[in-house]
């Protein structure tokens, strides 16, 4: 799914973010990548969704080419990769179905599908009695959800998620992750970037640590105790 | 695009427009102004042609011909200056007519009688017996010079008079408003463009983190552009729509006006009518207020909006 092959990148200053980075996640795997902050982590993420360069290296992501891919094509790629924040970035003056019926209009869905597939996508995620709340009106946890639904409604092959429980107390955290990781059971290729070591530790999935730009290590099934 | 998805970037447009009610507004009303002041440059830049020019119909150039020549020469002289671009009418004045339209002045008379019997007398020996003439009329009066400077060179042709003078001032009073009107309204339009550009960056401010978010689902550059785009298009129409019913009715009052109070006028000054003027005005206006509208958006969006 993600093929990383000697890329690094640099800013004008500094040290490069990335640096002779070699990465390989398979179709259906589910992979946590940890570090400290400044590690790259934040840049890794961009390069895979192509929102930044590599200086050097060669990406593949969902089977295309990132180096090679022109402007145009950009976003029928990124309709391929969901993508979850820490801070949920949802859009505050509509409704919870507006939000994900949103992310079905920006990618040119039929008004038919789109009233079809909104409901389903807020019960997946356990809101279906709430779709005509703003987010004001919820929980952090149940925003997430809703962000979550959204990053799932165009059913990508990948989904990416950054520090996706930073913002939540542990019980939220919990039902977040139990959610990605039944996402994942369905098929779908999940990327959590996160800081928290409980869940890491728990989930016992393959974990990636970062540090200044380059992988220390690659766990098959990892967690913070393994850390040097 | 899909149509539904322009209904949508439609919907978000005018969503724009109530959103940055303050700056909306702002630059409708300087649209208004501008096509409201277009408008009444063009009705009057109109207008000023159309008296100018029935002025011109009344500044003619007259031929002379050579002593002793004959009728047919008169004739085929006459073809060869119908045939010129620039003559509207040519006219041949015979020596008796030459006479006759000359002689009340010539003999300063006012009692007709009188002129009619000292016509009679002269009749015989018509002291104008060689003043067989064109009377020339141009369409443009601009292109008198030429017109003189050839005529001179046409065989048969003894002098060209002309008018310079009346000619000169009227061509260049004609320049002078079509200059200043067209001046005026380069700045007004400038204000304009620049106002909608800001207006659209505001809109595009507030919005920077649905655009954000847009781009990461995989919007296409056309979809996150097309609200803004559309922003500037309605801003535009607005804003000529209504100056142009202004302009309509102040044209419509104006000549009511003109006509009742100044009605001994009406010989030297004409109106053209308000469906001449609007069936061009208005075409353009709208046609002008758009593109301004899409002009403004487009520079905001290439600047801000590097999807």
């Amino acid at each position: 799914m993600i093929h990383m092959d000697n890329v690094s990148k640099a800013y004008s200053t500094g040290n490069p973010a990335v640096n002779e980075i070699n990465l390989h996640i398979e179709k259906g795997e589910f992979v946590f990548i940890i570090g400290s902050s400044g590690a790259g982590k934040t840049t890794l993420f961009k390069l895979i969704l192509k929102e930044l360069e590599p200086s050097s290296g060669t990406i593949t992501v969902a089977g295309q080419e990132l180096n090679s891919m022109k402007r145009k094509q950009i976003p029928k790629f990124r309709r391929n990769i969901g993508v979850v924040f820490q801070d949920f970035r949802l859009l505050k003056d509509r409704s919870i179905y507006e939000n994900i019926a949103f992310a079905q209009r920006v990618v040119e869905t039929s008004s038919r599908r789109i009233r079809r597939e909104v409901p389903q996508a807020l019960s997946a995620v356990g809101l279906a009695e709430r779709y005509r709340a703003y987010p004001s009106e919820l929980s952090g946890g149940e925003q997430q959800r809703v962000a979550l639904a959204r990053a799932l409604v165009n059913k990508p092959q990948l989904i990416m998620a950054d520090e996706p429980t930073g913002n939540l107390d542990a019980q939220n955290a919990w039902e977040i992750m139990k959610m990605l990781e039944e996402i994942n059971e369905q098929g779908t290729t999940v990327l959590v970037v996160t800081h928290n070591r409980e869940i890491v530790d728990a989930m016992k999935k393959r974990v990636i640590t970062l540090e200044d730009g380059r992988i220390v290590s690659d766990e098959k099934e990892g967690g913070y105790e393994h850390e040097a | 695009m899909k149509l539904n998805s322009l209904l949508y970037s439609f919907r978000q447009g005018l969503k724009n427009i109530h959103r940055n009610k303050f700056y909306s507004l702002a630059s409708v009303a300087t649209m208004i102004v501008c096509i409201f002041m277009f408008g009444v440059f063009s009705a009057v830049v109109v207008n000023v042609n159309h008296v100018v020019r029935e002025a011109e119909k009344g500044v003619a150039v007259v031929a002379y011909f050579d002593e002793g020549i004959t009728d047919e020469q008169i004739a085929k002289i006459g073809d060869t200056i119908r045939a010129r671009d620039e003559v509207e009418s040519a006219t041949y004045v015979s020596p008796e007519e030459a006479w006759e339209e000359f002689a009340p002045i010539y003999f300063g008379t006012e009692d007709p009688e009188l002129t009619e019997d000292l016509i009679q007398d002269f009749a015989a020996d018509n002291p104008l017996a060689n003043s067989a003439s064109y009377e020339i009329y141009l369409k443009d009066v601009s292109k008198q010079d030429e017109l003189v400077k050839a005529l001179s060179e046409v065989e048969g042709i003894r002098r060209v008079d002309s008018n310079e003078v009346v000619a000169d001032t009227l061509t260049n009073f004609n320049k002078l408003v079509g200059y200043l009107s067209i001046g005026i309204i380069v700045l007004l339009f400038a204000v304009a463009v620049f106002l909608i550009s800001n207006t659209v960056a505001v809109g595009i401010a507030v919005r920077r983190e649905e655009i954000g978010i847009m781009k990461l689902i995989g919007a296409t550059d056309v979809f996150i552009r097309a609200p803004f785009v559309i922003e500037g298009m309605i801003l535009g129409l607005v804003g000529s729509g209504i100056p142009l019913v202004l302009v309509l009715l102040l044209y419509k009052r104006l000549e009511a006006f003109i006509e009742s109070q100044f009605g001994m006028l009406a010989g030297v000054i004409s109106f053209v009518p308000a469906g001449r003027v609007f069936s061009y005005l208005v075409p353009v206006s709208l046609c002008i207020g758009v593109g301004i509208g899409f002009i403004g958006s487009m520079l905001t969006i290439r600047k801000h909006l590097k999807v």
